[in-house]
């Protein structure tokens, strides 16, 4: 089992004529993610790669395939748009890969999501995998393994080196899901955990957060509540990040004294969960808090 | 992206925020015309750098004559203020913004921001006007009342009552309070800003409110569709190297350690920082080459780093995702040609191809120091950045 994909998956991506859309679109499938139909408004009756059809429209492209899940390449001032479309045509999960959206359009696509069935991966987040049967995203395809280790991370590379570490461990991942480094998003940390805490494929979890907002410290509240069988591993960045200044990611800020990597930390650690001493030790932490409890991950 | 006082006011004048009369000068002489134009009889001559602290470090002074305009126009014109967020090299003056003396009654505080945990804009009230608005959140979280803007209907008028009330106001000044308010959040959402913060908003002696000082910042992902608040960026409130970077899509961010750092994302990015600091170093910067380090980008990240004579080391850390390491080695390659490498570097790769990317570096002649993994690779970083000043010493 997984959380929120798996092989049967079925995918649309909107902006796939696009050059980042259609590098990502081979990738997936090569990968072997069950790409089912395009949209590029304009572009309707083409077809992509001589295999994948494209509509005008998301609703349409539903209708005639069935898609469940949609990926999103859409160029930053039409995304939060794409998003909304995606909504109103019933598409279950909805990844936002784009970066670099306008603050005020999320505020509105997220308001907009409310009450709808979809759920919203990101924005500016690399994705979600599900090792072996599906990969909606940019990540790396080939550094995951099948197994049993969830990853929540609003980094994208700092994933990758996660899953690396495990993968070099021989440890295996559930799925792991790029939530995204903007300060609006449709998932947040607590969404992916109840996602792995009810999950019984998934026997440990690790969380990588960075400065910015307080979503870090109520996870870490919400961990020790729900989810204290499985052993968690965390690890914040940007402890040396001046406060005031955008560290890259446009939620990536500390703020009128809120937010810090310290303050983040101290709350993991209060709520008795490992926390990484360096970026290097993620997985190792997670190993080891799971053989404090007599876990054995594979 | 931030703008100066004297922008923020004409915004305001532009949506109907009440504030008081002025004019920016951009000489001392103009400082005395702007004066003349104005009533007075009193003044304020205000340095205009984006830094905040302003009237602490001397850069605000009100007179009452036109001699005393132009003397303190001479004085504040040019000078390096330094305030608690300029650091302590300072900010040079080169606008002033003189305007009319306030007749003022009762000091407000008034913000607008983002609360990204509602995913809504907030509004800040306080009746701690013309503190730092961080102190009073600290010391008197009570004294700051907050109400909630709803997307899907806008700012109601019951809660500009709220605020208006929470200010201690009565009278006119309520119903002034309604419509300054939602001419404040038209602005808001007019212009993409992610804060509007008045500190402080006056009460004059006649109940009157009025904005004082004026502080915006946008959104710098919507300024595509704001090409007039585009107009208004002042390149010598920035960082030469950070303007620089952005010229090439780098994220870059100036330190003042002595390790540079050249990474691929964000977070990425901010770990590297982390552990060369847990490793006993400092970074010089964060730099994010984003998914695509090309030869092109990486080059200019190069130069911009080794321009900083303060960086004794360099660590390139990549984890080549779907980007395959022998094209980042190439990048890496070339670019250490080009600027002509003059310090030591240590270079971590990771992901596809890793194997060919490590045996160019060792076969390109240029003195790379290969690491195998981030932990070596920071740690042969502090060490060859610890020798290199201990060289530079002898």
């Amino acid at each position: 089992m997984s959380v929120l994909v798996d092989s049967n998956t079925r995918l649309l991506v909107q902006g796939i004529t696009g050059s980042a859309g259609a590098f990502h679109t081979r990738q997936c499938m090569a990968y072997g993610t069950q790409v089912v139909g395009g949209v590029t408004p304009g572009k309707g009756g083409q077809t992509f790669d001589d295999v994948v059809p494209i509509f005008d429209t998301v609703a349409a492209a539903r209708a005639a395939t069935g898609a469940n899940a949609t990926m999103i390449f859409v160029p930053p001032p039409f995304a939060a748009d794409a998003i909304m479309e995606a909504a109103d045509a019933g598409i279950e999960l909805i990844v936002a890969i784009t970066e670099g959206i306008p603050v005020l359009d999320m505020m509105r696509a997220r308001t907009y999501l409310q009450g709808r069935g979809s759920r919203l991966i990101g924005p500016n987040c690399p994705g979600v995998i599900t090792p072996g049967q599906c990969k909606i995203g940019i990540m790396p395809g080939h550094i995951h393994k099948p197994g049993h280790v969830g990853v929540v991370s609003r980094s994208g590379t700092l994933t990758y080196e996660a899953v690396g570490q495990l993968t070099a461990l021989g440890i295996g991942q559930s799925t792991c899901i790029g939530i995204g480094g903007d300060p609006i998003k449709g998932t947040d940390f607590i969404d992916a955990l109840q996602l792995f805490a009810k999950d019984p494929d998934t026997h440990g979890v690790i969380i990588i957060g960075e400065i910015g907002g307080s979503a870090e410290e109520d996870a870490a509240a919400w961990i020790q509540a729900h989810m204290s069988d499985k052993p968690v591993a965390a690890f914040i960045a940007g402890l040396t990040a001046p406060p005031g200044r955008r560290m890259g990611h446009a939620g990536a800020i500390i703020s009128g004294g809120k937010g810090t990597g310290q303050g983040k930390i101290a709350a993991f650690e209060a709520a008795g969960i490992a926390v990484a001493p360096t970026p290097g030790d993620m997985a190792a932490t997670l190993l080891q808090a799971a053989r404090a409890r007599g876990i054995e991950l594979r | 992206m931030k703008i100066h006082e004297y922008q923020a006011k004409q915004l305001f004048r532009d949506f109907g925020v009440p504030t008081s009369e002025g004019h920016a000068a951009f000489s001392v002489q103009e400082a005395v015309e702007a004066a003349q134009r104005l009533p007075g009889p009193v003044y304020v001559v205000k340095a205009q750098i984006h830094a905040g602290g302003r009237g602490l470090g001397g850069g605000v002074k009100v007179v009452k004559s036109m001699e005393a305009v132009r003397e303190q126009a001479q004085r504040i014109f040019g000078m390096q203020l330094i305030t608690h967020q300029t650091g302590p090299e300072g900010q040079q003056v080169r606008r002033l913004y003189v305007e009319g003396g306030a007749d003022i009654a009762r000091e407000l505080y008034l913000g607008m921001l983002l609360d990204r945990d509602r995913g809504q804009i907030v509004i800040m009230a306080s009746t701690e006007g013309g503190m730092n608005i961080e102190d009073v959140a600290h010391h008197t979280p009570e004294k700051i009342f907050k109400v909630w803007i709803d997307p899907r209907v806008g700012l109601q008028d019951f809660q500009t009552r709220a605020v208006a009330f929470a200010l201690g106001l009565g009278g006119k000044a309520v119903r002034q309070c309604g419509s300054f308010l939602q001419s404040l959040y038209n602005l808001y959402v007019a212009k993409d800003c992610s804060l509007v913060e008045i500190n402080p908003l006056v009460v004059t002696g006649s109940g009157d409110l009025l904005a004082l000082d004026g502080k915006i910042t946008f959104d710098d992902n919507a300024m595509h569709r704001h090409k007039d608040i585009e107009a208004l960026r002042d390149l010598d409130e920035e960082d030469p190297r950070e303007i620089e970077a952005s010229r090439w899509d780098l994220n870059y961010v100036h330190l003042d350690g002595n390790v540079g750092c050249l990474v691929n994302g964000a977070g990425l990015a901010m770990a590297t920082m982390d552990i060369l600091k847990h490793y006993g170093a400092e970074p010089a910067n964060f730099l994010d080459v984003g998914g695509g380090a090309t030869a092109e980008r990486v080059t200019a990240a190069f130069r911009i780093i080794l321009g900083d004579s303060r960086v004794h080391a360099i660590f390139v850390n990549i984890f080549g995702g779907i980007m395959k390491c022998d094209t980042i080695a190439t990048g890496v390659i070339a670019a250490a040609r080009e600027v002509g490498l003059d310090r030591p570097l240590v270079v971590r790769l990771e992901g596809t191809n890793v194997e060919l990317g490590r045996q160019m570096l060792a076969e390109s002649g240029l003195a790379i120091t290969p690491a195998t993994d981030m932990k070596d690779g920071a740690q042969k970083a502090v060490a060859a950045a610890r020798a290199y000043a201990a060289n530079l010493a002898r």
